[in-house]
């Protein structure tokens, strides 16, 4: 069967193709996550100039590539939605919004358990930590938004015009942030310009994509649920639901 | 064209015009606010002069989020809003008079009082120019970026803290820039690249802001 992306735009034949693609992304997720933590535990050699503490690298970094990365789909989203009035578009943009509002969460505490054996301290405000900050408060604010409005209509593209003017705001963000930053303190603190050593690379990278498969096979179960919920109304949802 | 937002902002004027005590409440609440500061950090000039910037700016985006939770509510109420919307001309003139009315009735009287706050923080003159002029171009910033936050919230349940929530991040760069003007004028490194870095952004907003509240604004009210 060709993949047919008009076809799966509809949420009831999206329905099915996401319910057979979530225990792939499911144990995909797992299966990878665990070899990236034998490999980021056991494997991966005591860093000479970080020592033990450097391993949280292997949570923090992908998730914060994660955090970033899901705006970005979230905007994707937010931008077809609102052009082409694709149900199915505004609905991914919610299922993704929690998760990608997690991983940054994830980022920034694992960023400050990292930074107390470090630098010595749980927060600095580097631009990199204030922007990451920033991004968590912009995926409240949406959050914020869509549990304000009781219409769904108004409530998706409302979330989709905010996230829109959210992702052309966050580079701003990130040059001022970084430029008030350098004004202010200098560059006191950087992580150590180590090269990375390749087994390291090698798991943090194998734990990035078990961040991804998670972030999928979660907007997935989620958007299923949304789907459920919105189309509760038609035939195809009551026959599921008597079964 | 331009009539029809020369009408807008007219119209804007007359009623806070007519109902002062509206829009004065924030401007007081932007005195207020920055008055509490010495009071809760201590009155060392040194310091008062090292915070005194940004905490003027900080009161200024609060001032500005407490009076932009009315922008369309009052239209709304009455069904004037719905009227304009069903006029023939674009919704984004609407929107940008209504922002510009805005920063007309709120952001003017925030620059006169502005020295007054300055000279309580032991500021020297020429700081105070330059906090003024960097006010001047950024308030019109926060009209502008706000007008989005006003229309997305419109009518909802607790709109006022929803737009905070909203909106403030939104606003970082412009407080980064602002503040860090009358920085640099202290430390003596001049602020034109702060203050031009700001005015980028203001023209940012000025092209993007009134099409995005326009868009909002039609969501809020089908």
């Amino acid at each position: 069967m060709a993949f047919n992306l008009y076809y799966y735009a509809a949420p009831a034949t999206f329905y099915g193709l996401a319910g057979r693609l979530i225990p792939w992304f499911a144990w995909g997720s797992a299966v990878l996550a665990a070899i990236g933590l034998y490999i980021g535990f056991f494997v991966a050699p005591t860093d000479f100039q970080q020592g033990e503490a450097y391993r949280v690298i292997f949570i923090h970094v992908p998730a914060a590539w994660m955090g970033m990365f899901i705006y970005l789909v979230m905007a994707f989203w937010s931008a077809i939605g609102l052009a082409f009035k694709t149900r199915l578009s505004f609905m991914m943009a919610r299922a993704l919004a929690p998760t990608g509002a997690m991983f940054t969460f994830i980022s920034l505490w694992t960023g400050a358990l990292w930074g107390k054996p470090m630098w010595g301290t749980w927060w600095v405000w580097d631009a990199r930590l204030t922007s990451t900050l920033i991004l968590l408060f912009l995926y409240i604010g949406i959050l914020a938004l869509w549990a304000a409005i009781d219409d769904r209509n108004r409530g998706d593209k409302a979330g989709a015009l905010l996230t829109l003017i959210g992702a052309v705001n966050v580079p701003i963000i990130y040059f001022s942030v970084q430029w008030w930053n350098t004004l202010h303190q200098g560059a006191s603190i950087k992580p150590s310009g180590t090269s990375m050593d390749e087994i390291m690379l090698a798991g943090m990278l194998i734990m990035a994509a078990a961040a991804w498969f998670y972030a999928i096979a979660a907007a997935l179960t989620r958007v299923r649920t949304i789907i459920l919920e919105r189309e509760r109304h038609t035939d195809w949802v009551k026959r599921i639901l008597e079964q | 064209m331009l009539r029809f937002t020369l009408t807008v902002i007219r119209r804007d004027l007359l009623l806070a015009a007519r109902r002062r005590g509206d829009w004065i409440t924030s401007q007081f609440f932007f005195v207020m606010v920055v008055s509490m500061f010495p009071l809760g950090i201590g009155a060392d000039p040194n310091i008062l002069r090292m915070i005194g910037p940004g905490v003027v700016w900080v009161a200024a985006l609060l001032a500005s989020l407490l009076s932009l939770s009315r922008l369309f509510a009052d239209d709304h109420r009455d069904g004037s809003l719905e009227q304009m919307l069903l006029s023939p001309e674009p919704t984004v003139l609407l929107t940008l008079g209504k922002a510009l009315a805005h920063w007309l009735i709120y952001g003017i009287p925030l620059l006169i009082i502005t020295p007054v706050l300055g000279i309580q923080f032991a500021l020297p003159g020429e700081a105070i120019l330059i906090l003024v002029v960097s006010l001047l171009i950024g308030t019109p910033i926060l009209s502008l970026l706000g007008s989005v936050g006003a229309a997305l919230t419109l009518g909802l349940r607790g709109g006022g803290v929803l737009l905070t929530l909203l909106i403030l991040p939104l606003y970082v760069p412009a407080l980064i820039f602002g503040a860090s003007a009358v920085d640099a004028t202290l430390a003596g490194t001049g602020a034109e690249a702060h203050l031009s870095l700001l005015a980028a952004f203001l023209v940012m907003c000025l092209l993007i802001s009134p099409w995005v509240a326009a868009a909002a604004l039609r969501v809020s009210v089908e």
